[in-house]
C-alpha cells in the first residue's frame, strides 16, 4: 500500500503509482453519521484540485467531496451505491469512492501526512 | 383577553423572577426612537360574538356555491365532501399538531402521509409521490425546474391546453430562475402540434389532461418523442376525479405528474387552502422537491415511519436544496386521504361516472339551443361551448339569475380572441333541475 | 433502586414493552394498520346511485387497469383515523415549545367562522360581483397587516412562508431589472443563523448566497455587512428577531449599509410574532418581508401546512407586487387579476406566484384573530410571549447553558449543549426523555450557529403553572443528567406510541408508498 495523505477538508488520497485513491477519512464518516447515499463521478471525467468530486449523504446530512488533486478519473467504486455503510465500516478500505490518475504529482506536496492529520484533528477540537 | 392566561399579578411576579420592572425592558435592544409609543391605529380587541358578526356580514356578501345551480370550474371543482372528513381534520392531534420532525409522536401523521404517497401514485400511474405541493400551480412550477436539474437542460415548453394560471406561474418562475419558457398558443380544439416543439434542447414538456378546456389528450406520442430527445414529460391536471375514469398519465409515459388535488376532500375555499399532488418515476426521487415519508422500524423491531431522504430539503442543504418549500399542505392532504379512503376505488370510479355523466347530458343538452355550440370532442366533467355573444356578459346575465354558469374564458386569456367561450362544468352536485334550470335560462337571455 | 411494593422502576429493568397483551395493544395506544391492509377494493364509504345511461364522451381514453385502492365504512374509517390522531401531539395536548414554529393556541372561532358558506363554498372565479365579501377580507386584512408592519403594499397570494420568501426576493429581482442591473447585481448576504428556507430561495432564483458570519453576541455586525456589501450586492435577508431569539440591535444600522450599497433588506418575518404592537419593520428600513400567517396569526399548523405567507412591501417595491391584488373603488372591490390589467394601474406586477389569489382560508381565520385580539390584544401577545421565554430563561440558566449569556431574549430563548459535555446525553437524548415526560420537544440543532441548540418557545399561550411545571421538569431532567442517569435519556423515548425509528434504514433503502403482498395484486388482475 502507498503513502495516505490527507486534506483540510477531510478527503484522504492513497498514491499508487501514478493513480491516486480517493475517499473520506475516518474522521469524516464518524462526524457524518450513518452513510445512506453516494454520488460519484462519471468515468473519464477531468477533475482539477478543489472540484467538486462526490457527494456523500447521511441521514441528517449532505457533505461535497472535492477532489485532493487535479487527475482523471479512472475508476469508481460502483458498489457503494448499493452499499453506503462500507463508508461507515470501513473508509479507508472497502469505503473508497474513486480512482484518479495523477495530473501534477506535484500537487501531494500541499497534503498532510498521517501524523499532521493527527495533530490537525486534534487541533479543531 | 381570552387568549392570554397570564393574569396582571403572574406578569408583576415573573418580571421580578427575572429581574427587571417593566416589561419594556425586555425590549431594550429596539432601538427606542423605533419602539411605538402608541397603540397602533386599529379597533381594540372583540368578544366572539362581535367577531362573528364582523366576519359573518362579509361572509354573506358571497354567493356560495351550494345556494345555486352552479357550473363553475377552471381549476378549481364543487364537489360532495363527506361529513366524516371534516371532523375528523378537525381532531385537535390533527389540526394543531406540527410537521412530523419528532417521529416518536407524530406517527398519525406520519402514516396518514404514507397512505396519501401511496393513494397518488395509484392514481396518477406512477411509481412515487411525495407529500404534497402548496397546490397544482406551484407543483408544476416545481416540476419544471425539477426537470432542468435532471435534464441539465433550462428550456420548457408549455402546451397551449395548460390552465393559463399555471402557465403564468412557471413563466414567472423561469425567467426569475433565468431558464427558457416557450408557450404554445392557447388550443380549444386540442389539436395543436407540440411534437414539432421537441427538439434536442428541450428539458421538459408541459401538457395537461383533461386540459383547460375540458380536452382528453393523448400523451404517447409526445412521451416518445421527449424521451428520444433526452426530454421528460410533465402530466398536467387539474381535476384529480377524472383519474377515477381515465387512462392515468403514468400508463401514457409522463415522467413527472403533477396537479391540483382540491376536488377529494377540500372545499373551493375562494382558492385556497389547495392541495398539490406530486408523483414521479423511481429512478428521479432524489430529485423531488418537498418531504417524503418513508417505512421504518423502531428500536423494538415495531413498524413506522418517518420522513425521509431529507438532505434533499432546504433545512440540511440550504442553498444546494431541491426547493425552497418548508410547509406544505399538511391538513389538506389529510382531508385527500380520508375522502380517498372512504371512496376507495369503487366510490371514486362511480362518483367520476357521475361527473362525466351529468356533464355528457349538459352538453348534449346545450349543443341543442340555436347559435351554441359545444367545442370539445372528448371531455370528462368539463367542456368549452360557444355561444352567440360574449361569455361573460352571459355569466352575469346568468348569475343576476342565481344560476352560477361558468368561466368565460376571456377571464384568463383575455387576448386569446376567445370572449365568446365559455367553460362548463357540471359535477355529481347538481341534480337534474339545477342543469334543467341552466339550460332554461340560457335560451331566455341568448 | 425500589418502591414500596418491592417492585422495580427504574427505565431498563421494568419497560413497558415487557408486558406482552395478545393484541399488542397496550389499552388506549393502538396498534393501527394501513388503510390498505384492511379494506376492500369492492368496499365504499360513500353511497352514490349509479348514473342514468349516457354515451361515453372519453374518446377512448377510459382508464382499463385496475386503480388497486380499496375503500372503508364509514364507521371503519372513523376509527382508523381517530386511532390515527392519538398517536400524535398537538397544541392542545400539552405545552409545545417549538422554537422558531410559534406554536400557539389555535382559537376554534377561527375554524366555525372559516367554514360560512360564504367563505368556504366560494369559487376563486364566480363573477367577482358575487364574491364582495371575500374581496372586502383581503382588503380588510391587508389594512391590519399594513398597520402592524408600517409598509406601503402587501402582496396576499404566497402560500407559506417560503413561497413569501421567493415572492419577496423576486419582487426585488425585479426591481433590480427595472434599474438595469440585473447583470451585475447578483449577491445574496445570508447570514449564518438563517432558516434554510433563506439561502434555498435566493439561489432558486439565481442569487449568489454569500454568507455572513454572527459576531459573538449572536447577532449581525452592521461594520461586516458594509464590508461585505458593494456594488453587485442585491439584498441581504435578515430575520429578527434572529433565530437566537435575539433583536438584532443594529437593524437600523444594517438597513443603512445595506441601502448605500445600493442593495434591498429583506426581512424573514417567521418571528414577527415578538414585536407586533411594539416595534414596525418599515420603521427599521425594511424593504420586503413575509408574513406567516399560520404563526403570528395563528392559523393551525395542521401537521405541516396548509399555511400562508403574505409579503409586506417598501413604498421602492410596491410596484412589483405580483397579481392578483384588490383594489377598492366607489363601484365596490376589484380585483386586478393580470399583468396588462396591473400595468393599467401603473404598477409593474412581476408575474403570478399561484393560481387563483392565495390562500383565503387562512386570511379569514387571521383576520378573525386580529380582530379578536385588536391592537390592544396583540401588542399584549408579543409581551406575553417575549415574557414567558425570558421566564423559562431565567429559571434554567443556573442548569443549562446560553451561549450568548443571561441576557434578555425576545420570544424564545436559546440554549447550547455546553452543560452536555462529557455526560453521555446529546441534545437529541434530552429531547427524547421530554417526549416521555409528556412533552413536545424544543427545537433541536438549529440554528446551527450554535453547538447542539435548544431552541425554547412558549408562546403566550401558556399559564404560569403551566410553564412552572414545564421548568421543574426540565430541571428535574437536567439534574438526571448530571447524576449520570443516562439511560433515561439514551433509551428514550420509552413510553411515545413507537421508541426512536432507524432513519438509516428509512433513507438506504426507502419504502415511499404501501405495496401488497401477491395475493392481492393477483386478485386486482
Amino acid at each position: 500500500m502507498g503513502e495516505i495523505k490527507y486534506t483540510k477538508d477531510h478527503e484522504y488520497i492513497r498514491v499508487e503509482g501514478d493513480v491516486a485513491v480517493v475517499g473520506i477519512s475516518d474522521y469524516a464518516q464518524s462526524q457524518l453519521g450513518d452513510v445512506v447515499f453516494v454520488e460519484l463521478p462519471k468515468l473519464g471525467k477531468a477533475l482539477s484540485k478543489g472540484d467538486e468530486a462526490a457527494v456523500v449523504e447521511s441521514v441528517k446530512a449532505a457533505s461535497e467531496v472535492y477532489a485532493p488533486v487535479s487527475g482523471e478519473v479512472t475508476e469508481i467504486n460502483s458498489g457503494l451505491e448499493a452499499q453506503p455503510g462500507a463508508i461507515n465500516e470501513d473508509p479507508e478500505g472497502t469505503g473508497w469512492f474513486m480512482k484518479v490518475k495523477l495530473a501534477d504529482p506535484s500537487e501531494l506536496a500541499g497534503l498532510m501526512n498521517e501524523a499532521d492529520y493527527k495533530a490537525y484533528l486534534a487541533s479543531i477540537h | 383577553m381570552r387568549y392570554l392566561p397570564l393574569t396582571p399579578d403572574d406578569r408583576a411576579g415573573m418580571l421580578a423572577k427575572i429581574g427587571v420592572d417593566h416589561i419594556d425592558a425586555l425590549f431594550a435592544d429596539i432601538p427606542s426612537d423605533r419602539l411605538l409609543k402608541h397603540l397602533p391605529t386599529l379597533p381594540l380587541h372583540k368578544g366572539e360574538i362581535e367577531v362573528e358578526r364582523v366576519m359573518g356580514r362579509m361572509a354573506s356578501r358571497n354567493v356560495s356555491a351550494s345556494s345555486v345551480p352552479f357550473f363553475v370550474g377552471a381549476g378549481a371543482y364543487k364537489h360532495h365532501v363527506p361529513a366524516t372528513v371534516d371532523h375528523l381534520i378537525q381532531r385537535s392531534e390533527f389540526l394543531t399538531s406540527y410537521t412530523p420532525y419528532q417521529p416518536e409522536i407524530a406517527q398519525g401523521t406520519l402514516q396518514y402521509l404514507f397512505e396519501f404517497q401511496t393513494q397518488v401514485a395509484a392514481l396518477t400511474g406512477m411509481d412515487v409521490a411525495n407529500a404534497s405541493m402548496y397546490d397544482g400551480s406551484t407543483g408544476c412550477g416545481e416540476a419544471v425546474l425539477m426537470a432542468h436539474r435532471i435534464t441539465k437542460r433550462n428550456k420548457a415548453v408549455l402546451s397551449g391546453g395548460l390552465h393559463p394560471h399555471y402557465a403564468d406561474v412557471v413563466h414567472t418562475l423561469s425567467q426569475m430562475a433565468e431558464a427558457e419558457c416557450v408557450t404554445l398558443a392557447p388550443d380549444v380544439s386540442g389539436r395543436e402540434d407540440i411534437l414539432s416543439q421537441i427538439d434536442g434542447t428541450v428539458s421538459c414538456v408541459v401538457v395537461q389532461t383533461p386540459d383547460f378546456f375540458g380536452n382528453l389528450r393523448d400523451l404517447r406520442a409526445i412521451a416518445d418523442k421527449c424521451h428520444a430527445n433526452g426530454a421528460l414529460l410533465i402530466a398536467v391536471f387539474t381535476e384529480v376525479m377524472s383519474l377515477g375514469l381515465i387512462t392515468p398519465p403514468g400508463e401514457m409515459g409522463a415522467d413527472i405528474v403533477v396537479g391540483e388535488g382540491q376536488s377529494i376532500g377540500n372545499a373551493l375555499n375562494f382558492g385556497g387552502p389547495y392541495v398539490g399532488l406530486f408523483a414521479t418515476k423511481s429512478q428521479y426521487v432524489r430529485q423531488m422537491p418537498g418531504r417524503l415519508c418513508g417505512e421504518t422500524v423502531d428500536a423494538d423491531g415495531t413498524r413506522g415511519f418517518v420522513l425521509t431522504l431529507s438532505t434533499r430539503e432546504q433545512h440540511i442543504r440550504r442553498d444546494k436544496a431541491t426547493s425552497n418549500i418548508c410547509t406544505n399542505s399538511g391538513l389538506c392532504t389529510l382531508a385527500f386521504t380520508i375522502h380517498m379512503s372512504l371512496l376507495g376505488q369503487t366510490g371514486l370510479k362511480r362518483v367520476a361516472e357521475i361527473n362525466h355523466a351529468n356533464a355528457v347530458m349538459l352538453a348534449d343538452e346545450l349543443d341543442t339551443i340555436k347559435g351554441v355550440s359545444v367545442l370539445n370532442q372528448s371531455f370528462f366533467n368539463e367542456f368549452a361551448v360557444r355561444l352567440p355573444g360574449n361569455a361573460s356578459h352571459s355569466v352575469e346575465q346568468l348569475a343576476a339569475r342565481h344560476i352560477m354558469a361558468g368561466v368565460p374564458v376571456s377571464r384568463l386569456l383575455p387576448d386569446a380572441g376567445l370572449d365568446d367561450v365559455l367553460l362548463v362544468a357540471n359535477t355529481e352536485v347538481n341534480s337534474d333541475d339545477d342543469r334543467k334550470a341552466f339550460v332554461e335560462a340560457l335560451k331566455e337571455i341568448l | 433502586m425500589l418502591n414500596r411494593q418491592g417492585r422495580p422502576t427504574t427505565p431498563g429493568e421494568a419497560a413497558p414493552s415487557d408486558h406482552k397483551t395478545f393484541t399488542g395493544n397496550k389499552a388506549l395506544s393502538q396498534i393501527e394498520p394501513l388503510i390498505f391492509e384492511t379494506g376492500r377494493l369492492e368496499t365504499t364509504g360513500v353511497d352514490y346511485e349509479a348514473p342514468k345511461s349516457f354515451t361515453s364522451r372519453l374518446g377512448g381514453f377510459e382508464r382499463k387497469s385496475e386503480i388497486g385502492l380499496p375503500g372503508l365504512s364509514e364507521p371503519e374509517a372513523m376509527r382508523h383515523y381517530v386511532r390515527l390522531s392519538q398517536k400524535n401531539y398537538g397544541i392542545d395536548t400539552g405545552l409545545f415549545p417549538l422554537g422558531s414554529c410559534t406554536m400557539k393556541h389555535n382559537p376554534r372561532v377561527n375554524e366555525k367562522i372559516a367554514r360560512m358558506p360564504g367563505f368556504s363554498d366560494v369559487h376563486p372565479l364566480q363573477p367577482v360581483s358575487t364574491v364582495q365579501g371575500a374581496l372586502e377580507v383581503m382588503h380588510t386584512l391587508s389594512h391590519w397587516l399594513l398597520e402592524l408592519t408600517g409598509m406601503d403594499a402587501v402582496a396576499l397570494s404566497p402560500k407559506a412562508g417560503a413561497h413569501g420568501e421567493l415572492c419577496g426576493m423576486m419582487a426585488i429581482k425585479a426591481a433590480i431589472a427595472a434599474k438595469g442591473e440585473a447583470a451585475t447585481r447578483n449577491v445574496v448576504l445570508v447570514p449564518d443563523s438563517a432558516h434554510g428556507t433563506n439561502p434555498a430561495t435566493a439561489a432558486l432564483i439565481h442569487f449568489v448566497v454569500k454568507p455572513v458570519p454572527v459576531r459573538e453576541d449572536g447577532t449581525v455586525d452592521p461594520a461586516v455587512v458594509a464590508s461585505l456589501a458593494g456594488p453587485d450586492t442585491a439584498a441581504i435577508m435578515l430575520t429578527n428577531p434572529n433565530t437566537c431569539g435575539l433583536f438584532e440591535k443594529d437593524v437600523v444600522a444594517i438597513a443603512d449599509a445595506i441601502h448605500a450599497a445600493g442593495g434591498y433588506f429583506y426581512a424573514d418575518g417567521a418571528n414577527f410574532n415578538a414585536i407586533v404592537g411594539k416595534a414596525r419593520p418599515g420603521d427599521l428600513g425594511v424593504d420586503a418581508m413575509h408574513i406567516n400567517l399560520h404563526k403570528t396569526f395563528s392559523t393551525p399548523h395542521g401537521g405541516g401546512g396548509p399555511g400562508a405567507g403574505p409579503v409586506v412591501l417598501s413604498e421602492l417595491l410596491a410596484p412589483f407586487a405580483p397579481v392578483p391584488f384588490v383594489r377598492h373603488t366607489d363601484d365596490g372591490m376589484q380585483l386586478v387579476e393580470s399583468v396588462d390589467e396591473a400595468a393599467n394601474h401603473g404598477a409593474h406586477a412581476f408575474g403570478r406566484m399561484t393560481a387563483f389569489h392565495g390562500q383565503m382560508g387562512m386570511y379569514v381565520r387571521a383576520l378573525s384573530y386580529m380582530l379578536s385580539h385588536g391592537a390592544d390584544g396583540l401588542r399584549q401577545a408579543s409581551e406575553d410571549a417575549v415574557l414567558n421565554a425570558n421566564y423559562v430563561r431565567a429559571c434554567l440558566a443556573d442548569l443549562m447553558s446560553l451561549p450568548y449569556g443571561n441576557r434578555p431574549c425576545m420570544h424564545e430563548v436559546l440554549f447550547d449543549d455546553a452543560w452536555l459535555k462529557d455526560t453521555g446525553v446529546t441534545t437529541l437524548d434530552f429531547a427524547k426523555a421530554m417526549i416521555d415526560e409528556g412533552y413536545h420537544p424544543m427545537t433541536v440543532y438549529f440554528p446551527l450557529v450554535v453547538h447542539g441548540a435548544m431552541l425554547i418557545e412558549p408562546t403566550e399561550s401558556e399559564s404560569r403553572a403551566s410553564l412552572d411545571l414545564f421548568i421543574a421538569t426540565l430541571r428535574d431532567l437536567a439534574m438526571a443528567v448530571k447524576r449520570g442517569e443516562t439511560e433515561r435519556f439514551t433509551g428514550a423515548p420509552y413510553h411515545a406510541p413507537v421508541r426512536r425509528m432507524d432513519e438509516t434504514r428509512a433513507a438506504r433503502s426507502p419504502v415511499l408508498k404501501y405495496t401488497p403482498p401477491q395475493p392481492i395484486l393477483q386478485a386486482a388482475e
